[in-house]
């Protein structure tokens, strides 16, 4: 992401995953143009804007080890130049129409998006087009941006030590699979991407065939349709993109991540390998992530933040929303006083709960109805709306957002018992912990950063 | 888990900006019985309310000798009320899948109710109820000292927090703005349930409190249901202690701070203006020139697309009910600091003695009218502003006056406003990082 920095690491997303709570009629026009763009449209009119956004089918997933974080790179590239609108020149359109844009990059998509009032729709397109098949990626434009994107990576991960430790978390997680690395890749990686790598990386996913796009907002459908296919109905289809063939085998046994680092408090995640949203099972784990987490009369904040006050925070997430099966991780940063050990235990003993005991009647009917009220809540932003969309088609189809609450409602204490049984297993499970050292400077050991391409 | 979302341009301005398509007033002003003022905007596209209460018992209404009271006080209000104990107000809220709290500020408490407008009863139950019955039980409260203690310590890791700190104090020094969490770490060891209680019963009260509704609810009901439940609401006192003004500050003050970290934080600036400033609007487009417009301001074309310096690199102003903080924030890696303060500077001595260039006006006031809408897409959005309409008495016509005043501002302007309130030779200079490996030449 360029400017917010929403950096959609696995564990951002699955807050998403529960509040992604629609029931099933979502007045979504579905359409696929001759050169395979698909085109979800939905109106909303309550207020005069619309959200544009498109989304391809590309994230540090399709990468590899030495050229990590190339996704990411092209998306920052993807603002500096295309035919028609030159560099410096495609945000400045947007805010000369009083428009707000970004992009965000994932380990499964690269999404760009323009808000704007609704007149300025086309805006958008004309923008989004051209930069589709157009990017000029300047050989000096692009040597400044990679060491931007330096900058980005020091600032959310390298000088963060939780999020340096999350980091070694999935790379220990996954043995066999790309989302073993950050979405920003390694550093030593960024530094080894060639602007030809760009470029090849840009020709072979940036295609009508490999992208959707989303627009929510108050336009009307047909005549939206027909400007789309204007601005996108000439652009030729792409070759198939490869398909990444990486599956992750079943794990044998508990892995541990430590990490050293200067911080004041240690903090301790597990993670456990859980199936994605295609699996009937993810409704159950994301009743259950409710349960454990979801509000401040949730089980991990009342047991480990409020009575026993052994943890800063606690909570647990489900990264159902992935192309892949992915991982539920609960999280805990540790009291002054506290010990990790203790923690630990106690986050164990509440998942142990679940195995063993079925949960409450009330626990059920809450974790039902906040799903429920998120579904009505969530459609106040049609930016919100158009991300949900983006992202379910993306990794998966945009159907199962529509299937979602029913498969929520359905859900029993029996379900809940048995997915806890099956996927909160030990020898599944990888250990992150931070400990926190002081008065050194471990960041020293680091490869210097550029090392490998001046 | 720290799902941490900067948002660059961290404007607390209220940007209310006009079109043709908001001719109507955004919502009512009604006085309640019991002195509160009133701010609604039906909307019955979604059956949901939302609820946001502005109370005048923010760090500025807390004594001086007892800097994180306020804030304190608003996190205990949560925390057990006659009727209901911790427990049982996290469980009614969650079960009926809404969301409520209540937190401090520098002028304001605040106080944030979103539920469905079925639940509506029970959401304004629960709202009057922490706020007005609070038992604040000697548990309760050395449970959240303990957790603000263990909070303000976790935070040591972010090289943001500490430089923002850091340069909070050095600017407005013993003003309110400038407690930070220091100041607060010291006291609440010493504080007593006795200061929580008076403060409550001071400061929380109808008058002086603003409450704004958006959303599925008729004007005769929610009137109703405010005299209900907040009828016995005892008036607060008026007054605010007295409390220091911030430093003058003669020369650049440069505050170095080592950690062991890869980048310099650096934060620069001053202080500000007041959201009541006449020259709010041209500040507001000097700003956006200067470093506040993103991709199209001057500091991150500069510092980011010509340089390659930065991830991040803005300026803001936080105008309130008095002056807040002018600043720059940038971070860099330690080799690139001073490049990176250099060119800070040198932008900032270009804005207050070149005239911006026609273009860059157009493009501003095209901006900031243009993204109107955008800003009042959402029901918490429009209770924002019509909170920020009350407190700054703007008026509620102020989206059809908006673009006339900012259309108004000229280059000459822009040229005084930054003359008038960016002085490059009084900045303070924050920079945080590997000292060794920054050789600051400040």
């Amino acid at each position: 992401m360029r400017r917010l920095k929403i950096f959609i690491a696995g564990i951002l997303l699955t807050c998403v995953a529960v509040s992604a709570a629609f029931s099933q009629d979502l007045k979504v026009t579905e359409k696929v143009l001759p050169n395979g763009l698909k085109v979800l449209l939905k109106e909303e009119h309550k207020s005069p804007v619309v959200t544009f956004q498109i989304w391809y089918r590309v994230g540090s997933r399709n990468e590899r080890l030495g050229t990590t974080g190339m996704s990411h790179l092209l998306e920052h590239m993807m603002f500096k130049g295309s035919k028609k609108y030159g560099p410096k020149q495609f945000s400045q359109t947007v805010q000369r129409n009083g428009g707000n844009d970004n992009a965000f990059t994932s380990k499964d998509y690269t999404a760009y998006f323009e808000n704007f009032a609704a007149d300025r729709l086309e805006t958008a397109m004309d923008l989004e087009a051209d930069r589709m098949q157009n990017l000029l990626l300047d050989p000096k434009e692009f040597l400044f941006e990679r060491d931007v994107v330096k900058e980005e990576r020091r600032m959310r991960t390298d000088d963060d030590p939780t999020q340096t430790m999350v980091e070694q978390l999935l790379a220990t997680a996954f043995a066999a699979h790309p989302y073993q690395w950050p979405v920003i890749g390694w550093m030593a990686d960024i530094g080894n991407i060639a602007r030809d790598d760009l470029l090849k990386h840009y020709r072979t996913y940036y295609a009508p065939n490999n992208a959707t796009i989303v627009v929510v907002g108050d336009f009307r459908s047909d005549k939206a349709l027909a400007l789309i296919e204007k601005h996108f109905g000439a652009i030729p289809r792409g070759p198939d993109v490869p398909k990444v063939g990486a599956v992750e085998p079943k794990q044998l046994g508990e892995k541990r991540a430590i990490v050293k680092q200067e911080a004041e408090l240690p903090a301790l995640y597990a993670a456990y390998k859980t199936p994605n949203l295609t699996s009937r099972d993810s409704y159950a784990l994301n009743v259950l992530q409710g349960i454990l987490s979801s509000g401040k009369s949730s089980r991990l904040y009342r047991s480990l933040v409020y009575d026993k006050q052994i943890a800063l925070y606690a909570g647990g997430d489900y990264d159902d929303v992935s192309t892949d099966p992915n991982l539920f991780t609960l999280y805990a940063g540790i009291m002054p006083g506290k010990t990790t050990e203790e923690v630990e235990k106690a986050l164990y003993a509440e998942i142990d709960r679940f195995k063993n005991e079925p949960v409450t009647d009330e626990e059920l009917q809450k974790a039902k109805n906040q799903a429920e009220a998120m579904f009505i809540m969530s459609q106040d932003s049609v930016f919100y709306q158009a991300m949900l969309l983006g992202q379910f088609e993306t990794v998966a189809s945009w159907h199962y957002l529509e299937r979602y609450l029913d498969g929520i409602r359905a859900v029993t204490k029996d379900d809940i018992q048995r997915v806890a049984k099956e996927y909160f297993v030990e020898d599944s499970r990888t250990v992150g912990i931070l400990v926190p050292v002081k008065g050194e400077s471990p960041k020293a050991e680091h490869p210097a950063p550029g090392g490998h391409h001046h | 888990m720290k799902n941490r979302l900067i948002v660059a341009c961290v404007l607390v301005f209220t940007l209310l900006l006009s079109t043709a398509v908001f001719a109507e007033p955004l919502g009512k002003r009604i006085v309640l019985e019991n002195g509160m003022v009133l701010l609604l905007a039906e909307k019955h596209d979604l059956p949901m309310v939302t609820v946001s209460m502005a109370i005048r018992a923010g760090g500025v209404s807390e004594p001086a000798d007892k800097p994180g009271l306020a804030a304190l006080t608003a996190s205990l209000l949560m925390q057990g009320t006659t009727k209901r104990t911790a427990s049982q107000i996290s469980t009614e809220i969650d079960f009926i899948g809404g969301s409520l709290g209540v937190s401090g500020g520098d002028d304001f408490a605040s106080a944030n109710l979103r539920v469905l407008s079925k639940d509506l009863r029970t959401g304004l139950d629960l709202l009057s109820d922490v706020l007005m019955h609070p038992v604040f039980d000697q548990k309760e409260i050395d449970r959240k000292v303990k957790e603000t203690l263990a909070s303000i310590r976790q935070q040591k890791e972010e090289p943001e927090v500490i430089a923002g700190e850091a340069f909070a104090k050095a600017v407005f020094g013993n003003h309110p703005y400038g407690r930070v969490n220091d100041d607060v770490a010291a006291f609440l060891p010493k504080v007593t349930r006795q200061d929580v209680v008076d403060f409550h019963a001071r400061r929380y009260g109808p008058n002086d409190c603003i409450i704004a509704v958006v959303g599925d609810v008729s004007e005769k009901e929610i009137i109703a249901l405010l005299n209900e439940y907040f009828r016995d609401w005892k008036p607060a006192e008026n007054s605010d202690p007295k409390h220091a003004a911030p430093p003058v500050i003669e020369k650049v003050t440069v505050r170095k701070m080592e950690k062991a970290i890869t980048q310099a934080n650096i934060a620069i600036g001053q202080v500000g203006i007041s959201r009541g400033n006449p020259d709010f609007y041209a500040v507001t487009v000097m700003n956006y020139i200067l470093g506040g417009g993103g991709f199209s301001s001057r500091l991150m074309d500069n510092i980011r697309d010509n340089r390659g310096l930065a991830y991040d690199v803005h300026s803001s102003f936080s105008p309130q009910k008095e002056p807040g903080a002018f600043r720059i924030w940038t971070q860099t890696k330690s080799e690139s600091a001073n490049e990176a303060i250099a060119e800070i500077f040198k932008e900032l001595r270009r804005i207050r003695t070149e005239p911006v260039s026609d273009k860059e006006l157009a493009d501003a006031k095209a901006y900031l009218t243009g993204s109107f809408p955008l800003r009042m897409d959402t029901y918490a959005k429009i209770a924002g502003i019509l909170t920020n309409i009350e407190i700054y008495n703007l008026g509620l016509d102020y989206p059809q006056k908006y673009a006339g005043l900012i259309n108004a501002v000229t280059k000459d302007d822009i040229l005084r406003v930054a003359k008038t309130y960016i002085d490059p030779d009084r900045m303070v200079v924050v920079v945080l990082g590997d000292q060794e490996k920054i050789k600051l030449k400040l």
